[in-house]
Formats: structure tokens, sequence, C-alpha cells
């Protein structure tokens, strides 16, 4: 079956590589390139434990094919932390015990990174609604939205949070 | 869970994409979103030998306002429709299905015209469509054709759409004023199909009558329902608390859900009467206030 | 009713600190390391050819196919084990179970052959290519008609078998019971099922087995909550082949949740390491959602009749509990070896009964078998859903607030210990001021008034309290092993000469923060900071022996471990400390972090000082170091309790019951990580939430399994769960040196009946008795619809 050569962006740096048509996003990141911060938990597009950003929006990389993303950008819970810098988000799920066993964490922060992006200032109502593609079966979500809170406040105000 | 393989092709041009689907059309199938094809292959329920992705085709995604009519690209993803300003001011029923349909992220790869083609009557859309009374532009080798939604379902998982043919473009009436509409969905969470749910489109009259009206149904039957014994009975009636009831009743009447797990078909008919009523009361509501 | 108090600072951040957990910043990185994330040098894939029938005789297996796929290497049948005699094994409840089947299937998924390839997408092609033929046998997926005489016996297996019965288990007083029944004033009965539920952590199971040819060294990364009880297992399931226990390492990594589904020992990793010991390449199997949730451990399946006497003022006066549970094929429960029906005895729950008498029967059915993996307490969850739930019924009965029931028969705060009808010694508890907090947090008088001006409008508004007894931290080994090793478990503390420590227990945390807790364990009774403790476990190369983490045991056992440990140290370094500052030992007093000379505190050591001394200046006589090991056995259980109250609504058009509050009042003694604990009650609540609206597997009558995968198996989101409300109190246990009881399972136990009491609350006035879980719309609309107000 037909190889594809493809060049993809992830976390700023280009990636190139010879992958077979049927290859899923999340197995080009998990098993080529050995980045395996995304996770896979139900393969029918319910958990979103593999949600990565693709140009920038929030997918579920179980469902999409590795030639999809060929040319195209992805964001992966490895490439949030910048210089050496925890992404807002990450540290919101560390404030506010946001995560117990970790395994939906990138996901969940992915999407929450996506969901700040586009909307500093989030409802509880509205947080629930973006990260409603995600399952986690430890937190309840409690935390996680507080999490979500917790990032968007720091964002906003930045130095007011690092006083708190 | 692993696909079986198949090739993979990405044409750069509506007319590459045709040709190829033209030589290859017993084996072929559509790409768009992805994400009901792309789980059925994982779960080898499905199978086909190539892949014809048009995500890069450009010009397949818009949503624009035309000569009377709002024009929706087939590429375009669920996610815009819902965050749409135009949508969301003058096309309620349409953003209220967007913002259903499986989750947030799923919405971000999901196309409009995907969740039309696929021919699932358990999709939004195609309710929606067809209280909306849109049409649906299929581009072929030959041209493009406009087809009627009440043509486009024929069967489940079977549509007016031919093998080598590509839904480009749904084309919906602009809604003149004192015009609502609303979608009401049943589901045991996010992410499930509905268990039943109801699409109203209407307008109302000078004097507060039903001047117009659609009203499509989800997951009731082998394809989606238009409700036409209660659309005609509404018609030239005002919407007293009686006449929705009874025009609920009428649309539950031609319902014909299969039981699941997500009820008995007594149940999942009951649902689309109490849908149907609810999405009727919140469209006269919109229009009332538009 | 005391708050914990903190005796440390937060730098050295002892008990009662919620210290920000020291496992986080590897998993906010995307640096957890699970068992997926393993890829050894050489390393195959396996993935499994599964029966899609329920019972059926296999009649041949064809392998040529996929043996002709590039790249696959192996197809591993039934018939390839049996010549090691590996193609069975043991459970941990003494029955047996295949690990792949040389003649028939016997529920749906099981595991018929295994394929090695070189990667995973070339192993799921091999599964394909691989045809098996069957003839299918009659089906038996209700365990009421497998007891029924001619019913075809499932366990042909088993010479002399002749029916489906698998144990008969009573406990209490019968005749005493029956007597109270018959005298009883009051009388009320309710059938009960519990459904079969699956844990479904995000993280399905797996494993990488890497057998070494040269050294004959395994190691097996494995998802596992039991790493060292595994170890065990394997040795003695294997040793024939020679696997000596010497040479076998289990590791569990990172595991993505395990709450009960990843203590047992399933197939596949039996099949991957005999792969591996075969073939001498290290074997990944990791199993997909589906494999998952049709395959599994399951929960529950419990059949139950609850029946209560009491007097008119609402005494209770008997409970008599009648159930049939339903194992599957083979009774493969992670019980305590003494317990076949786990801890179901505590269905007297938090009242003051006298007389009770319970009694069980388990059946063999065409389904997968399992029993306790869902944060359940060892079957504590059905248990107190039979005596919250039967408690109502009588409170209804009565026409009694069902508060004011709980309170006349509450077991009173100066009885304790309590000695239950069934056998317990309650060690501790206040259940009266639990449930006083609820109700005034939740405004339960309001709610009554609001409640009774929704009903003259028509609407359905239902308040629910639960009043739970949890029993938690087997055990004492008197009464507690599984395989016959006792059910303590291990700290080994070891103190750096510049007093920082490392830690190791035979606990495995699955995202319950053992690293933080054990560590804020030990700083409050050694003084050396939190930050300064590593903690480990997980490998058994290291870490020392220990049962594991299930059942709300690691606080209760571990936990007290490393205190008992730590204070070993202390004990020596006290030693240490007479020895420099030349006074007697008597003379030395502790406070956080060092020993001071009474009278004259300006003279003392710090632990710090003491650890540097233990290693450059110990006094004559005395061994060099500082570290010490402690193997726990607990006294007695633990027993938290607390009282929930939800609150729902619902919806007269569609049945949907929404969760418009629920406030959940723990008590687990005191707390070691209020952060922590309130972060486990969250997620415990929404693993009560989940089977008392949502999840459920049945089968149909050909065994087939109807919520295999995410689509059915309805794992609720953000949109479905409430905003949780937590609160305390506490009540220290008088026997764990903390004073500390377990937690991780109280909010799973005491969340469903609450939420039934609150649906059923709602309807109460329509004669509404109970519901089963799960109360999904249909469910709710039919009882609405037969009581003439649905919409």
């Amino acid at each position: 079956m037909a190889q594809h050569q493809i060049k993809v962006k992830i976390n700023g740096t280009d990636h190139k590589a010879e992958v077979e048509s049927r290859l899923l996003l999340v197995h080009l990141l998990r098993e080529t390139l050995s980045m395996t911060g995304t996770h896979i938990g139900c393969d029918t597009t319910h958990c979103g434990a593999c949600t990565v950003l693709l140009d920038g929006v929030p997918v579920k990389s179980c469902t999409v094919l590795a030639v999809q993303a060929d040319g195209r950008e992805v964001k992966t819970v490895e490439g949030l932390e910048q210089d050496g810098k925890l992404h807002a988000i990450q540290n919101g799920f560390h404030q506010e015990h946001g995560l117990q066993c970790g395994f939906c964490t990138p996901g969940m922060m992915i999407t929450s990174s996506a969901l700040l992006a586009s909307n500093p200032d989030p409802s509880e109502a509205q947080i629930r609604q973006a990260i409603s593609g995600n399952l986690c079966r430890c937190t309840g979500y409690v935390n996680i939205i507080k999490s979500v809170q917790h990032a968007a406040a720091a964002l906003r105000q930045p130095a007011e949070a690092v006083a708190k | 869970m692993i696909p079986a393989s198949f090739d993979y092709h990405s044409p750069q041009t509506l007319e590459e994409a045709l040709t190829f689907l033209q030589s290859h059309s017993d084996d072929a199938k559509v790409l768009s979103g992805g994400q009901s094809l792309l789980p059925l292959l994982k779960l080898r329920l499905g199978s086909a030998g190539h892949l014809v992705d048009i995500g890069r085709i450009p010009g397949l995604e818009y949503i624009k306002e035309e000569g009377g009519v709002l024009k929706i690209g087939g590429r375009t993803r669920e996610s815009a429709l819902e965050h749409s300003e135009l949508i969301q001011t003058k096309y309620p029923l349409l953003a209220q299905t967007a913002a259903v349909i499986a989750d947030p992220l799923v919405r971000n790869m999901a196309t409009v015209g995907g969740n039309l083609a696929h021919g699932d009557p358990a999709n939004d859309h195609p309710a929606t469509m067809l209280a909306l009374r849109a049409e649906v532009v299929a581009t072929g080798p030959g041209g493009t054709r406009t087809i009627p939604i009440d043509q486009f379902f024929l069967g489940l998982f079977s549509t007016a759409l031919a093998a080598d043919e590509i839904l480009t473009e749904i084309r919906i009436p602009v809604p003149p004023a004192h015009s609502g509409g609303s979608y009401v969905k049943l589901e045991r969470k996010v992410g499930d199909f509905a268990t039943a749910a109801s699409a109203v489109q209407l307008t109302l009259g000078a004097g507060g009558e039903v001047a117009k009206v659609g009203i499509g149904l989800t997951n009731a039957g082998s394809t989606p329902l238009r409700a036409a014994d209660a659309e005609q009975y509404l018609t030239g009636k005002q919407p007293s608390a009686d006449v929705i009831a009874e025009a609920a009743r009428r649309a539950s009447a031609i319902a014909t859900p299969s039981a699941d797990r997500r009820g008995a078909i007594e149940y999942k008919r009951q649902m689309a009467r109490v849908l149907t009523g609810r999405a009727l009361k919140a469209a006269i509501d919109w229009a009332k206030e538009h | 009713m005391a708050t914990t108090t903190l005796r440390t600072s937060p730098e050295v951040c002892g008990m009662g600190h919620s210290m920000k957990r020291k496992e986080d910043p590897r998993f906010i990185r995307g640096q957890g390391h699970y068992v997926d994330d393993i890829k050894l040098p050489g390393m195959l894939h396996m993935d499994i050819v599964r029966s899609p029938y329920a019972h059926a005789k296999i009649l041949a297996i064809h392998t040529e196919k996929a043996l002709a796929i590039p790249g696959v290497l192996a197809v591993i049948t039934g018939e390839t084990l049996k010549t090691y005699g590996l193609h069975w094994m043991p459970t941990l409840m003494s029955d047996t179970q295949m690990v792949l089947p040389v003649e028939k299937v016997m529920y749906q998924s099981q595991e018929v052959a295994a394929v090695i390839a070189t990667d995973r997408y070339t192993a799921a092609d091999g599964v394909d290519a691989v045809e098996v033929e069957y003839e299918p046998l009659p089906v038996v997926v209700d365990p009421r008609k497998a007891l029924e005489p001619g019913a075809p016996v499932l366990r042909t297996d088993k010479e002399g078998k002749t029916d489906n019965h698998i144990w008969h288990w009573e406990t209490g007083d019968r005749a005493a019971t029956e007597k109270a029944f018959a005298e009883a004033e009051v009388k009320v009965k309710q059938d009960i099922y519990i459904p079969r539920i699956h844990v479904a952590s995000i993280e399905t199971c797996g494993c990488v087995a890497d057998f070494n040819k040269t050294d004959t060294h395994l190691t097996v990364y494995m998802t596992t909550q039991a790493p060292h009880a595994i170890r065990t297992v394997i040795a003695l399931v294997a040793g024939h082949v020679g696997l000596s226990e010497e040479k076998i390492r289990v590791v569990s990594p990172d595991l993505g949740g395990g709450f009960g589904g990843k203590v047992p020992v399933y197939p596949g990793y039996v099949i991957a390491i005999a792969a591996s010991v075969v073939i001498g390449k290290p074997i990944k199997w990791v199993e997909d959602r589906m494999e998952n949730l049709q395959a599994d451990s399951f929960a529950r399946d419990y059949h139950m009749t609850a029946e209560l006497a009491a007097k008119k003022d609402g005494t209770m006066t008997a409970l008599r509990i009648t159930t049939l549970a339903d194992h599957g094929y083979a009774d493969a429960a992670a019980n305590p070896s003494k317990y076949p029906a786990g801890l179901f005895s505590i269905c007297t729950g938090s009242y003051d009964i006298k007389t009770a008498f319970t009694e069980m029967d388990a059946a063999y059915t065409n389904k997968p078998p399992g029993g306790v993996a869902y944060r359940c307490s060892f079957r504590v969850t059905e248990a107190v859903h039979a005596i919250e739930r039967v408690t109502d019924v009588l409170a209804q009965e009565l026409k009694m607030d069902p508060a004011e029931l709980r309170f006349k028969n509450f077991i009173p705060a100066d009885k304790f210990p309590y000695k239950s009808a069934l056998g317990w010694e309650y060690d501790s508890g206040n259940y009266k001021a639990a449930l006083e907090k609820a109700m005034a947090g939740v405004g339960y008088a309001e709610l009554r008034k609001e409640q009774a001006e929704k009903r003259a409008k028509g609407e359905l508004m239902g308040i629910g309290i639960c009043s739970f007894t949890e029993i938690v931290g087997a055990g004492p080994s008197r009464e507690f092993d599984i395989l016959g090793i006792k059910m303590f478990d291990s700290a080994e503390i070891r103190i750096h000469p510049t007093g920082k420590a490392i830690a190791r227990f035979g606990t495995k945390s699955q995202g319950q923060g053992h690293e933080t807790t054990y560590a804020q364990i030990v700083a409050e009774e050694l003084g050396i900071p939190a930050a300064h403790i590593q903690v480990e476990e997980g490998d058994t190369d290291t870490a020392p022996y220990g049962l594991g983490t299930y059942a709300s045991r690691s606080t209760p056992t571990a936990g007290a471990a490393a205190a008992v440990a730590a204070r070993k140290i202390r004990d020596k370094a006290k030693k240490i400390a007479a020895y420099l500052l030349e006074v007697s030992e008597d003379d030395l007093v502790w406070e956080v972090g060092k020993f001071s000379v009474k009278g004259a505190p300006q003279k003392s050591k710090t632990i710090q000082e003491l650890a540097f001394a233990a290693y450059t200046n110990h006094p004559p006589g005395m061994e060099a170091g500082l570290e010490a090991v402690d193997y726990y056995d607990p006294p007695n259980l633990t027993f938290p309790f607390g009282s929930y109250i939800c609150v729902v609504d619902i919806d007269r058009g569609t049945g949907e019951v929404k969760v418009r509050r629920f406030l959940a009042i723990d008590d687990c003694g005191n707390i070691i990580n209020p952060m922590i604990v309130d972060g486990q009650i969250h997620g415990g609540l929404s693993m009560g939430l989940a089977p008392a609206l949502f999840e459920e597997i049945s089968y149909d009558e050909n065994g087939n399994n109807s919520a295999g995968s995410f689509m059915d198996y309805l794992v609720p989101t953000a949109m479905e769960t409430p905003s949780w409300e937590t609160g305390k109190t506490v009540t220290p246990c008088p026997h764990h040196p903390l004073g500390a009881k377990g937690v991780g399972e109280s909010a799973t136990v005491g969340a469903p009946p609450a939420i039934v009491n609150a649906v059923v609350d709602a309807l109460s006035h329509l004669g509404v008795r109970h519901i089963e879980i799960p109360m999904t719309p249909e469910k709710v609309w039919n009882i609405l619809k037969e009581k003439g107000v649905a919409e």
C-alpha cells in the first residue's frame, strides 16, 4: 500500500516521515516520533485523551490520518511549555489539583488552552461545554474547571496571579 | 483499533478529485471531516480501497448569503457553523443543531456536507435541512446539479449522491422577518446520537399565525423524516398551546424509530412528540422576538 | 468534632497541608510514563483474536493466512500454551480460568488466539486473518436460570460438576432474624438489582513482557495495582517452566487510573509473558477500549432482596438480605480469600440493628469473570445500596422523614467501638454530626418546603439522603489474606547523610497521589520537608513487599507503615542525639524536626544533624545508617463514613434526571492532604453518579455485550456531572497511628443510593418506592407515564 512522504511541524519543529496511508496521527506522534505525551483512551472518538492542536484547533488525533497533517502544524502537550516556562494551563492544573492519574491531562490541557486562546474569560458553563469531548475518570471535573479558571485569570493578569 | 490498509489520495482541485472518483467509483470513499468514516474503518465495519481527501481543495468552506440564499460550503466545519455570527443571529435552528453534534472536538473536524452525505438518519443536520427546505448541490463529472432535500435521503446510509459526486454546497432560503427555528435533542450524554430530536423552522404571519413551517425528525426512521401532516395542520393556524400539542402529536405519528439502548419504540415516538412541542415553542418565541 | 491540627510548617508540609502534588510536574509536561509509552529494542506487538460467541465449541483455528502476512511471526493458541501447561490459571478465589481455550469459549470476547507481529498494525491485520470455526452452544446469561434444574452445565472442565452453583455464604443469626421478623410491627422488603458496570479507567490494560533468554530474567511492565502479588502469582503459575521468583521483576509504571480494574491477572498478560519466554523478545500487549469493556473484570451484578423489620416508632429491629451473585464463567473476584462476598456484611450500615442475617449464592454464567472492580471496597457498594435503599423504603412505609428515621437508628457516638450484629467492630463514628452538617449545608428544611410548593404545581423535585458506613483497610492478618499472603502493607525509609530521604512502599498509586501523601506522613513524623522525601512504588526489585492499592487500603496499611517506620527512625535518631548531646534519652524531647534537652532547648540536634551523624559519627556499638522498614499489620479495619444529600429535578417530558445539588460530608478521620482528599471525593462521587444514571453493561439472550464501546458505555462528561460540594467532619481512627482512615471509595459507595433516594423521593407521592439503576430517562419516563404524570 502506498507510502507517503510527509512533513509536519510539531511544536515548532519540522518532522519528515514516510508513512502508510492508514497511519493515524496519534501513532505518528507516539510510535514514529516517540512523543508519548498524547494518549489513546478509546479509539472511537469519545474520550479525547489523544487531543492535539491541528493548525491551532483541538482535534482527536486518533481520528485523523497522519497524511492529513502533511504540511500542517501540530501542537501537543510537549509543546505547551515554552522556553522553560510552563503554560498557564499547566500551572493551573498543578495549582488546583486538576489531575490525578494524569492520563486524560494532556488532552484536557490542550483543549483548555484552545478555549482560553479564543475566550479569555470563560464561564463555568462554557468550560464544561468546551471540555465535554474529553473524558476524565478521576477528578469529577470540579478541579479541572478550577484549573482552567486559574489559568484564565493568570493569562488575563499575569502579575496578579503570580502574587497569589 | 487499526483500520485495514487503503490508499490515500489528496487531490488539489475538485476536477482532480472527480476524475479519480469516476475511475474508482466502486472502491473509493470521500474523506471530508472523517469523524464518521475513520471510526468505521478503524472498527473494520467498513472498508475502502481508496480514500479521497477533499481537505486540500480550495473553496469548499464558506458561509454566506447571496441572492436570498444562505450558501454553506460542503466542507464547512461544524464548529464554523456553530460559531458563525450570521448563523447565530439569523439561523437559530442551524446554530442549535451544530452545537449538539457529537462533541466540540469532533465538531472541529466534522463537516456539514459529510454529516448529510453519510446518509445516517441519526445525524443531526438531515432533519434540520428538511425543516429549512434546503437544497444540496452535488458536483460530478458532468457538472453540478441541485437536489431538493426531500429527494436527497433515499434510505439508511443511502443518498441521491452518485458515487462519483461530491456534495459541494448546501443552499437554504434566507428566512423572511418573523422567522424562527429551534433544534431540540434528547441525548443520553454529550457525544451520543439522538434518542430523538426535532428540528423546526417557521415564519409567523402578520396576524401571528403560522405562515410557513418545516419540521424534521432525527433518528425516527430509516431516513430523516419530514412531518408533513403536522406542517400542514399548523399552517395558517394561531399557535396556541393546544394547536402546538396537536401538531407535535401529528409529527410523532410518522415516527418509525427502532428500539435500542436509547429506548423502546414507544418512548422514542413520545419523545418525538415532546421535543417537537418544545422546538415549536422555542421557534415561535424566536420568531416573535425577531 | 475537631479538625486535623497542623503540627508542621508549610516548609515541612506534614499532615493537614494541601501540598501541591509532587507527581504533577511530569504529568503536566506529558512526561508521565505509562505502559504503552515503553519501547524496548526488538520489541514485538501482540493482538488478540476474540470470540464472537458467548458459548461455543472451538472446532478449528486456521492460522495460515495470518502467518502469511509479512511481519506476522507467530499465532499462539490454547494448544501452544497447553504444551507448557499454561492454558489454565488459578484465580484469586481458588477457582480456575482459561488463558487460551483448547475446547470451548465461555463468554463473548474471550481470548481465542494471539498474534505476534513486528508492529501493532500488522498484528491487527493478523488478527483479522485468523479464521476460527465455532459450534455455538446454549448460552446462559441469567444467574437465576443458571441455577434452575436442567440448565446447561457451563464448567464441564470441572470433574463431577453437575450445576452452575459456585458457593453459598452466610453470616449472622438466621433463627433470631426469622423470629425478629415474625414479631415485627412493621416489615418492608425490596428487590434490588445492581447491574454490571466497568471501571473504564481512561488507560486500558496492557503490559510489556521482556524475557531475557541468556540470564533467564523476566521483566514485566504491567498495568497492575498489586505488582508484588503479581510477581508471586507468576512464580507460582509458571515456576514449572523455569520462572523463578528471584528472576522475575514486575514494574508497575504510571497507571492511567485503576479503580480495581488493574488488580486481576488477565489472560493477555499471561499470553504476552509466555510469548516472550518462547520467542525471547519483548512483547507489548495493550488492549483497546472494546476489549477492555468486553473482557476485563466487571463489577456488581448482584440480585438482592433486602428486608427490614422495625417498630412502629421507626426503631429498626432486624435486617435480612438474600443475594444471588453473577460471577460470569469463573469466580475471579479479587476478594480476600476468606471473604467470597467481600465485606458485604457491613450491610447493617450506620444503624444500631441488633439482629441481622445475610446469605448469598454465586452462579456461573456465560459472561466475563470478575466481580469487585469499580471502586467498591470489596462489595461495600452493594451493601450500602441495599441498606440505604431499604431504609428509605421503611421511611416511606412509616410516613417518616428519611432523615428522622436515620437519626432514630444511628449508632450513637458514645457507643463506639461498636460491635455490629454481623460481627464487625466499628472503630469510631459520629453519624449524627455528619448528617446534621449535611442537612444544614443544603438547607434541608427549606428544600422540603420548596418540594411541597413544586408538587402543588406538578413539578417533580426530590431530596435524597445516604448515611453510609464504609469498611476499608484490609486487613488484619488473622482474617485477611490473598492466596494465603497476609494483607499487611509496607514502608521502607532510608535517610541520606544530608537529611533527605527515600521511601518505598508495597502499594501502587493510580492517581491517588501517594508520592505526595506518603512524603507528608514521613515529614510529619520526622520533620524532614516533604519536598525532600522521594517516594517510590511499583518496582518489585526495589520496593518492599506489599499487597498493593485497592479497596481504600493504602493509607490504612502502607500509610500506617510509613508512620511506624519513621518512628523507628526517630527512636534511633534519639539514641544518636543522646550520644551527641551527652544526655540520657529520657532527657530529650521531640518537637518537629529536632530533639532538644528538657529544660535547655538551646541544646538540640536537628534530624538533619542526626542523619549526618548516623553516617559520620554514630555511637560506638551502634550500626551506622538511618533507615527502617515496617510491615504493618492493622489491628482492625477502618470505618470511614459520611452523609450525602442529593437534590434532583425530573423532566416530566423526557424523564431526564438532573442532579441540581449534591453535598457530600465525609469523615475519614485525620486528613493527610485535604486537597487530595477532596479530589478523591470528587472522583468517587462521579463514579457513583455514573452507575446511578448512565453506565450499564447488559447482555442479550445470546450473551452479546450491549455496551462494548464508549458509544454505549456512557462515561459522564463535564456536561452531565454536577458541581460537587464537599465538607468534612473529623473523627480520628483510634487504632491507626495517624488517626487516619481510607477515603478513596467512600463517595462511590455513598453516592448511588443518595441519587436513587432523591429520584424516588421526587416520585414518592405517586407511590413509587424503588427504581433500579441506572435511572435512564426512558426508565423514569415509563414510571411517569404509568403514574399519569408524563408531559
